[in-house]
C-alpha cells in the first residue's frame, strides 16, 4: 500500500453568485490595484489517501468530493495529486532497496 | 402524540422548537444526533442553530450523522420532516429537498424580522395559516436561495415554493437586493418542499414566534399546520 497526498480545490460553478470573490473585488480599489478581475473565492481540501494504486486512491478522492466536499449543485472541484509514498511495509515484501519511503513530488 | 426535534452538537433552537410543540399540544420529544431511532415520532423538525460548527458547509457534517438515516427513512415513508434554518440547510445537503443554501449576497448575517407569506394553503405545512403575511425573524448567514433557473421553473409549476419573502403589503420581494429579502434569495424563496410534499425547509424561524408574549405567534400557524399533518399521517398508518 501506498499513501497518496491530493488537494481538492473547490470553487463555486461559473454564473453562480459569489459574494465572497465580490467583496475581494470591492476591495481592490483602496489597494490601488486596477488590473484584476474575476475573482472567485473556494476552498482547498488536503488529505491523504492509502490505497494500492493512484487510480485506486483518486477514485477515493471523487467519491469525497462529489459527496461532501463539494456541493455539485452549485460548486465545481478538481483534485490534484501532490505527493505519493510508497509506504515501507509493502516494500518489505518486494525486495531490499526498492526505495523504502520514497517519495515522489 | 409525540413530535421529535433533532438536536445536533450546535443546534441552539432546539429548546425553542421543543416549547413550540409543546405550546401546539403535543409531547415534545428531544432526538439526539447519535441515533437513528425516532423513538416513534409521529413527525420530525430540525431545528436552526450551527450543526457542527457549520463547517465545510452549512449542514453537510449533519447530513451523515446517524439520526439523518432514521429521518431519510422516516420521510421516505411519508412522514413529514420540517426543517427550520440550519436544518433547512441540513435538509438541501441531504438532497431531501431541493436547491442549496448560499452565502447571504449581503455577506452579512441576517438576524431580523422578515414578512413571508404561503405560497399556497393546501400543504401540509401551511393549511392553517391564513394566507396573510407572517412576521417571523431570521437568523443566518448562509439562507440565500439557489437553484438553476429549469429547476426553480418546475418548483414553480410543481408547487413546490411554498414561502417567499414577502413587503408589508404581501408582494414578494422578488429583486435579490430588495432589503425584505434579507439574503438574496432567487425569486425570494424562503421555503421550499419536497416532490413528495412531506418534507419542507424553510430559513425563517417560526418556532422563535409561538406565543404572543414573544412578539406574535404567527409562527404557531406554521407549526400547527406541521403538527395537524403529523397527527393525520399517524392516524392513517
Amino acid at each position: 500500500m501506498s499513501e497518496f497526498r491530493f488537494a481538492v480545490n473547490v470553487l463555486p460553478k461559473p454564473g453562480i453568485l459569489d459574494p465572497q470573490g465580490r467583496a475581494v473585488e470591492l476591495s481592490l480599489p483602496h489597494l490601488n490595484v486596477t488590473t484584476v478581475s474575476r475573482v472567485r473565492v473556494g476552498r482547498r481540501v488536503e488529505l491523504t489517501v492509502t490505497a494500492a494504486t493512484e487510480p485506486a486512491a483518486r477514485a477515493v478522492v471523487d467519491g469525497l468530493a462529489k459527496e461532501l466536499l463539494s456541493n455539485p449543485l452549485i460548486e465545481a472541484y478538481a483534485v490534484e495529486l501532490l505527493e505519493a509514498t510508497s509506504s515501507t511495509v509493502s516494500d518489505a515484501g518486494s525486495g531490499a532497496g526498492s526505495g523504502a519511503g520514497a517519495t515522489r513530488r | 402524540m409525540r413530535v421529535g426535534v433533532v438536536t445536533f452538537p450546535g443546534s441552539n433552537s432546539d429548546v425553542d422548537a421543543l416549547n413550540a410543540l409543546a405550546v401546539a399540544g403535543v409531547e415534545p420529544v428531544s432526538l439526539w444526533h447519535e441515533s437513528p431511532d425516532l423513538q416513534g415520532v409521529a413527525g420530525v423538525i430540525l431545528p436552526g442553530g450551527f450543526a457542527y460548527g457549520d463547517y465545510l458547509r452549512a449542514g453537510v457534517i449533519a447530513r451523515f450523522s446517524p439520526v439523518m438515516r432514521g429521518v431519510s427513512d422516516f420521510a421516505a415513508k411519508g412522514g413529514h420532516v420540517l426543517g427550520i434554518c440550519n436544518g433547512f440547510q441540513v435538509l438541501a445537503e441531504a438532497r431531501l429537498v431541493p436547491g442549496a443554501l448560499l452565502r447571504n449576497r449581503s455577506l452579512r448575517f441576517a438576524g431580523r424580522l422578515v414578512n413571508i407569506k404561503p405560497e399556497r394553503l393546501d400543504s401540509p405545512f401551511t393549511h392553517a395559516a391564513t394566507g396573510a403575511p407572517l412576521r417571523v425573524p431570521v437568523a443566518h448567514g448562509e439562507g440565500c436561495y439557489y437553484a438553476d433557473e429549469a429547476t426553480l421553473d418546475e418548483l414553480e409549476r410543481s408547487g413546490q415554493v411554498l414561502f417567499r419573502y414577502v413587503h408589508d403589503d404581501g408582494s414578494p420581494a422578488l429583486d435579490p437586493d430588495d432589503p425584505a429579502n434579507p439574503n438574496g434569495s432567487l425569486r425570494a424563496i424562503a421555503g421550499v418542499c419536497n416532490a413528495a410534499g412531506n418534507v419542507a425547509g424553510l430559513m425563517p424561524h417560526p418556532e422563535r414566534m409561538s406565543e404572543a408574549i414573544l412578539g406574535t405567534d404567527d409562527g404557531m400557524q406554521l407549526i400547527r399546520s406541521f403538527v395537524d399533518s403529523a397527527k393525520a399521517w399517524e392516524a392513517g398508518r
